[in-house]
C-alpha cells in the first residue's frame, strides 16, 4: 500500500481526545477450542439476538453456517483427513513411521486416534472490529462509530438499513435483518464495557479458546502462545489479524488458527475497500470530464441539426 | 494437505482454492431492483443535464426543453428508487445528517441532492420560458455536476469487498458514463423532432460505441475475477446489453434518414444502457457468492 492510500479518516483514539480508553479486543485460540457453542449462546442471550434456524445442514457439527445480523458467534467445525500411506495399493508397516514420514506431526495433525490422520478444527468466529473497518467507512448516515475502546458499533436507533456496510465488510460479517430492516452485528458488548464486564462470549468459555482485554496485552499472550506450540511441535499454528501492517490495518478480534484462514472461512489477505477509492474517485472525475467532453463533441460539426 | 501454501513442492496442479463447504467469504449485496434501476435512471438525468444546457446554448431549444425533462423526470424518480431500497425507508434523511467522503454512498447522496437542486428548477424554467434568471444561475452549475450523478454509481459498488466490483474500479466509471450518453441521447432523440434532434443522436452513437468498449476493456482487465460475466444471469445479461447498445447504435447511424430506424435504435440503446447495468448488478451477488473469486486473488498475493 501506498502512503497516499492510507486511511484518511480519524480513528480511535484521536477521534475520543481525553476520553479514549485503552483498545481492547478478543484473541481467540482455536488451538483450544472445544466446539461447545457457549459463546454462541451466551451471545444470543445477552444481546438478545433473534433465532435463526435452518436445520441440519450435513457440514459437520456445524448447524449455524456463518456470521450474520443474527449470529454475532460462530463455531467452524472443520474435519480433516490426510491420506496416510500415499498413492499405490501397498499399505505401510506401521502407520506411525507413516506419518512420521510424511511428517504430519509437524504439520500439526495429531497422529494418535489410531494414527488415522484425522484432526478437527474448531473456530470461533466473530467481527474483526478493524483498525481501518469498511463498514464504518462506508456508512452513510453515520450510525457505525469507533466506541472510546476502539470497537466498531452499529448504532440501531440511526441505521436505516441502507445495506452498504454490508457489501464493505471484507470478511461478511454485517448482514441486514429481513423482518427488521436494519444491519446487527458484534458490539465487543458495548453495554457490559461500560461496567467493567468482560463480554458475554469471553465469559462462557469454557476453555479460555476467547480471551478479552486490551489489544497490547492479548497480543503479547498470543505471541507467547504461537512461540509455545511452535516448541511442542505444532508447526501449522500462526496468528490471524495480529498484524497492523495488513490489509486492514490489524484486527481488535484476532485469531490463532491451526491452517490457512480460508480453510476456516476467513479471507487470506482482506484489505478494507477504502484504500482503493482514490483511484475510483480518480477514475469517476475522469469519466465525468470525458462525458462533458464527448457531449460537447456532439455539438461540433452540422451544429444544432 | 495442512499447509498447502507451506513452502512444500505442489502435488497437484493449482485448482480451485479451499473454502469452509465451498461458503462465500464475503456477503452478497441486500440490495433489490430499485438500486440497478436507479443506476440507470440517474445515470441519465446525469447526462441529459450538460446534453440540456448545450443545445440551450446553441439555440436548440426545441432539443433542450426536451433533454431538460428527461433531466427532470430523472431526478424526480430517483430519490423514490432509494428510499424505497432502504430497510428504514422513514429514515432517510438519516443519510443527510454527514458528509462522509470515505463513503460513496453519502457522497452520492450529496450529488444527488445537489443535481435535484439545480436540474428541477432549470428544467422547469426552460420548459415553462419563465424565470430566466434561475435558469441561468441553475443551468450550467447542473451541466457541470450532471456527469458526477452518471459516475459515482460505479465509485459506490467498486468500494466494496465484492471483487468484481472492486477489481473493475478504474473501468467501471468509464461504463457508466458511456451507458449514460447512450441511454441520455437515445432518450432526447426519442422524444425531440428529428430536425432537431441531431446532437442527441450523436451522443446516442458515440455513448454506445464507448459503453461497448468500455465493457469489453472492463472484462479483459477483470480476467478470472470477471467469471460472473461470462455464464449464468450476468453472462446473459451482459451479451444481451452488447448485442442491443450495438444493433441499437448501428441502426441510428445507417438509418439516420429514417424516422422509424432511429426510434428503433435509440430504443435498443436505452435497452441496452439499462440490461448493462442488471449485468453489473448481478455480476456482484454471483462474485460474492463463489469463495474461489474471493480467496483466489489474495492466495495468490501472499505467495507471490
Amino acid at each position: 500500500m501506498t502512503a497516499a492510500a492510507r486511511h484518511p479518516a480519524p480513528a480511535w483514539p484521536e477521534s475520543w481526545g481525553e476520553e479514549a480508553e485503552p483498545r481492547v479486543g478478543f484473541f481467540t485460540d482455536t488451538s483450544v477450542c472445544i466446539g461447545c457453542k457457549a459463546c454462541e449462546v451466551a451471545c444470543k442471550e445477552w444481546n438478545g439476538v433473534p433465532d435463526e434456524s435452518d436445520g441440519l445442514s450435513g457440514n459437520s457439527y456445524d448447524n449455524s453456517l456463518d456470521l450474520g445480523a443474527n449470529r454475532w458467534r460462530h463455531v467452524a467445525f472443520v474435519e480433516q483427513r490426510v491420506e496416510v500411506g500415499g498413492v499405490g495399493s501397498s499399505a505401510p508397516d506401521s502407520w506411525v513411521e507413516e506419518a512420521s514420514r510424511q511428517q504430519l506431526v509437524e504439520q500439526g495433525l495429531p497422529i494418535h486416534d489410531g494414527a488415522d490422520g484425522f484432526r478437527w478444527l474448531m473456530s470461533s468466529d466473530v467481527c474483526k472490529h478493524c483498525t481501518e473497518a469498511g463498514c464504518l467507512d462506508a456508512c452513510p448516515t453515520g450510525s457505525i462509530f469507533r466506541t472510546e475502546h476502539g470497537t466498531v458499533v452499529v448504532q440501531e436507533d440511526i441505521c436505516n438499513g441502507c445495506g452498504y456496510c454490508v457489501t464493505a465488510c471484507p470478511f461478511g460479517v454485517l448482514d441486514r435483518r429481513s423482518d427488521d430492516g436494519r444491519v446487527w452485528k458484534c458490539t465487543l458488548c458495548y453495554d457490559r464495557l461500560q461496567d467493567d464486564m468482560e463480554p458475554a462470549c469471553a465469559q462462557a468459555c469454557p476453555t479460555d479458546s476467547i480471551q478479552f482485554g486490551e489489544l497490547e496485552v492479548l497480543r503479547r499472550r498470543a505471541a507467547d502462545r504461537v512461540e509455545h506450540l511452535h516448541e511442542r511441535g505444532v508447526a501449522s499454528a500462526r496468528l490471524y489479524g495480529a498484524d497492523d501492517d495488513d490489509g486492514v490495518g490489524g484486527f481488535g478480534a484476532f485469531f490463532l488458527l491451526l491452517d490457512e484462514p480460508e480453510t476456516y472461512g476467513l479471507p487470506p489477505d482482506p484489505v478494507v475497500p477504502t484504500r482503493h477509492l482514490p483511484e475510483a474517485f480518480a477514475a469517476a472525475a475522469a469519466a465525468s470530464a470525458a462525458l462533458l467532453a464527448g457531449v460537447a463533441a456532439a455539438f461540433i460539426g452540422r451544429s444544432a441539426r | 494437505m495442512s499447509d498447502r501454501g507451506g513452502g512444500e513442492q505442489r502435488m497437484v496442479p493449482k485448482g480451485k482454492p479451499r473454502s469452509y463447504y465451498d461458503q462465500p467469504v464475503v456477503k452478497r449485496p441486500v440490495w433489490t431492483w430499485e438500486i440497478p434501476c436507479y443506476f440507470f435512471v440517474g445515470g441519465m438525468a446525469g447526462a441529459s443535464a450538460p446534453l440540456a444546457w448545450a443545445a440551450g446554448a446553441t439555440g436548440n431549444e426545441r432539443l433542450a426543453k426536451r433533454a431538460w425533462g428527461v433531466g427532470l423526470a430523472g431526478v424526480a424518480v430517483s430519490p423514490v428508487l432509494l428510499i424505497s431500497d432502504l430497510g428504514r425507508p422513514e429514515r432517510f434523511l438519516n443519510m443527510l445528517r454527514v458528509f462522509k467522503i470515505t463513503s460513496p454512498m453519502s457522497v452520492g447522496t450529496w450529488i444527488l441532492a445537489a443535481n435535484g437542486t439545480l436540474i428541477a428548477p432549470a428544467a422547469l424554467a426552460a420548459i415553462t420560458r419563465r424565470a430566466p434568471r434561475i435558469f441561468a444561475a441553475a443551468a450550467p452549475l447542473a451541466a457541470l455536476a450532471g456527469p458526477g450523478l452518471s459516475t459515482y454509481t460505479a465509485v459506490l459498488v467498486a468500494n466494496s469487498a465484492i471483487p468484481v466490483w472492486s477489481e473493475a474500479r478504474r473501468t467501471l466509471p468509464f461504463l457508466f458514463a458511456a451507458g449514460s450518453a447512450a441511454s441520455a441521447g437515445a432518450a432526447a432523440t426519442l422524444l425531440t423532432p428529428a430536425a432537431a434532434a441531431g446532437p442527441a443522436r450523436r451522443l446516442a452513437i458515440a455513448g454506445g460505441i464507448a459503453e461497448l468498449f468500455a465493457a469489453e476493456t472492463m472484462e479483459r482487465k477483470l480476467g478470472e475475477a470477471g467469471g460472473p460475466y461470462e455464464s449464468g444471469t450476468p453472462g446473459r445479461l451482459a451479451k444481451a446489453a452488447k448485442a442491443m447498445t450495438a444493433a441499437g447504435a448501428a441502426t441510428m447511424a445507417i438509418g439516420r434518414r429514417r424516422r422509424g430506424a432511429v426510434r428503433i435504435g435509440a430504443a435498443l440503446l436505452l435497452a441496452g444502457a439499462a440490461c448493462e447495468r442488471w449485468a453489473v448488478y448481478k455480476a456482484g451477488f454471483a462474485s460474492a457468492a463463489d469463495p474461489a473469486y474471493t480467496v483466489g486473488p489474495q492466495r495468490d498475493r501472499l505467495e507471490r
